[in-house]
């Protein structure tokens, strides 16, 4: 599982992509470049196209315009564009009338390359050995997901592309969904998943598209993204009064205010870390300084809710 | 080793061996023929408007051939669109062509396994019905010499020869039809549209061969090709519409191949 592209080429490239159905613009001049090792989020409400850009990339629908390219290979040409890449849009479908194991084989005898003999692996690594005998038709949803993980780790993939992979499972799953993906990542794979959950794009990735009607809204680290997002913090010291000066004071820190026993405020990072010095030369020393629930979420909503349209005269 | 068509094809086979309409196929041309024998040994009557109908009785090796003629109206392109007609289609159902078309095999390599695979079974139900008509006819009638169609006596073992050759012979204007199939299978992406489809085109064909005034075309109709065998049960052999047979059922079947090709090529895979 090296992470390393041949030629230094990016995993994943778009460029320019636009798919339309008849006047509805599905997807709308993406540009999108993942880096090896990346762990990439693809985050967009429902119907913001995410599974279409994902059909494109592998190979399955036609861009009316823009390009693909996996690892410098274009998918709409060559199913060979997908050496080195696995994955599944929408729920991962199998042959009903054949158990799973049978499936991985069919899917094993399409790849090649001893995909075989890693079937008792990816089978162990989704915990599906056991039921690996029965009919998928008699599959949970749960079920039908981990084998669609093992069907895609038989082709020992560089670039994993999963679509919306813990949507539809209990909690538990959704957390041994995740758990997984971790672990697939940490073991140098690079990633791209669309999800509609910030907090599971916040939890697994490092970097993230956010989409909107079709089109990239934001594009960036999470890291940033966060830093933008700026947070309210919650702080106690010994001096409240003095402290609400010193954060009015403080450039950078806004809406200081004294909220029951505390004073609130937000602000970044960074100047929260100078505002701490500030405090401590003011005398106000500092009981405790909380950042609460992060407005990332609020920060995604407000990326890609409607805003409300004008009232026509 | 490297995936190719072939590999497409085995796996097809070994999904029709998990499915019940290949055995609703392969039932039907094995039970029918069985049917036949056992109701005329029975009531003792033949058919008496069809070519060897009345040699029934006097030798088993007509059976096949009467078959043959019986089964061209809708039984045999009904048991070869059965699977040709859903062979494609059956993917867009189970939503698993974006299962397979993202693996190491190109969208061509898949076409051509399934094309192969379709072929197969439809040659496999057919030499079979004609094998077990012909065993069951002889074990009715008796293993005697036929009358051709010329009128002359044919041997025993030479007309059991002419009877396999004679399937051979029918097996082109069923190629035909499963290639319909096919076509009918990528652009409706519904099994049942599919087989339905295929046996309405199949019976359409018939019409217009019974329309009056139309007696031209008859020579080019693909219903009229379900007959080429019988220039074999003459003699001396007549060769031409066999001959005719070939580029006729060509005509019919390769443009329905081409298109189903480019269809399953360049379509978008938006479900499932």
């Amino acid at each position: 599982m090296a992470s390393s592209s041949p030629h230094g080429q990016a995993p994943v490239e778009l460029r320019g992509l636009v798919k339309r159905y008849g006047d509805l613009t599905a997807v709308d001049n993406v540009d999108l470049t993942v880096e090896a090792g990346d762990v990439y989020g693809y985050l967009g409400p429902n119907g913001a196209g995410k599974t279409t850009s994902l059909r494109m990339m592998l190979g399955l629908i036609r861009p009316s315009a823009g390009t693909v390219r996996l690892f410098g290979k274009d998918p709409t040409l060559t199913v060979r564009a997908l050496d080195g890449v696995a994955g599944f849009v929408e729920a991962p479908r199998f042959y009903p009338y054949l158990n799973g194991r049978r499936n991985l084989e069919l899917l094993a005898s399409f790849d090649g390359h001893g995909a075989r003999d890693r079937i008792d692996a990816a089978l162990e690594t989704v915990e599906l050995t056991d039921r690996a005998g029965d009919k998928v038709g008699g599959y949970s949803h749960g079920m039908r997901q981990r084998l669609g993980i093992a069907g895609a780790l038989l082709r020992e993939p560089r670039l994993l592309l999963l679509d919306e992979p813990a949507t539809g499972l209990d909690p538990a799953g959704m957390r041994d969904m995740r758990r997984l993906i971790r672990r697939l990542a940490d073991g140098g794979m690079t990633v791209l998943l669309s999800s509609h959950l910030m907090p599971e794009v916040e939890e697994l990735c490092n970097r993230v598209a956010i989409v909107r009607s079709g089109a990239i809204v934001y594009e960036g680290q999470i890291a940033d993204l966060k830093r933008e997002a700026g947070s309210t913090y919650r702080l106690r010291t010994t001096d409240d009064e003095r402290a609400l000066a010193v954060c009015r004071a403080q450039p950078g820190i806004e809406d200081a205010r004294i909220d029951s026993d505390s004073v609130a405020f937000s602000g970044s990072e960074d100047q929260v870390a100078e505002l701490s010095l500030a405090l401590v030369e003011s005398g106000a020393l500092i009981r405790s300084l909380v950042p609460q629930t992060a407005s990332l979420e609020d920060l995604f909503f407000k990326l890609t809710e409607d805003e409300p349209e004008a009232v026509p005269a | 080793m490297t995936p190719n068509a072939f590999t497409v094809y085995r796996w097809e086979l070994r999904k029709l061996r998990f499915q019940k309409r290949t055995y609703l196929g392969l039932g039907a041309a094995v039970i029918v023929p069985i049917i036949f024998v056992v109701a005329t040994t029975l009531r003792g009557g033949q058919p008496e408007d069809v070519a060897f109908g009345r040699y029934i009785h006097s030798t088993g090796l007509s059976i096949p051939l009467v078959l043959l003629l019986f089964g061209s109206i809708w039984m045999y392109p009904l048991i070869t669109a059965l699977v040709a007609g859903d062979i494609f289609a059956s993917e867009d159902h189970n939503g698993t062509l974006k299962t397979i078309l993202t693996r190491s095999l190109e969208r061509g390599q898949i076409f051509r396994g399934k094309l192969l695979a379709a072929g197969s079974y439809a040659i496999v139900a057919i030499v079979l019905s004609a094998t077990v008509a012909t065993v069951a006819g002889c074990l009715a009638s008796g293993f005697n010499p036929l009358t051709s169609l010329s009128g002359t006596r044919v041997s025993a073992q030479t007309a059991l020869g002419l009877v396999g050759a004679s399937v051979l012979v029918y097996l082109i204007p069923i190629l035909a039809i499963a290639s319909i199939g096919l076509l009918l299978s990528t652009v409706t992406r519904n099994s049942a549209a599919a087989v339905v489809g295929t046996l309405m085109v199949s019976l359409l064909i018939q019409l217009v061969g019974i329309l009056p005034g139309l007696e031209g075309l008859h020579p080019y109709l693909l219903s009229t090709q379900f007959n080429a065998w019988q220039g074999l049960l003459r003699d001396p052999v007549d060769w031409a519409p066999i001959v005719r047979s070939v580029w006729v059922c060509a005509l019919y079947g390769l443009p329905a191949l081409v298109a189903a090709y480019l269809v399953f090529l360049r379509r978008d895979v938006a479900g499932g």
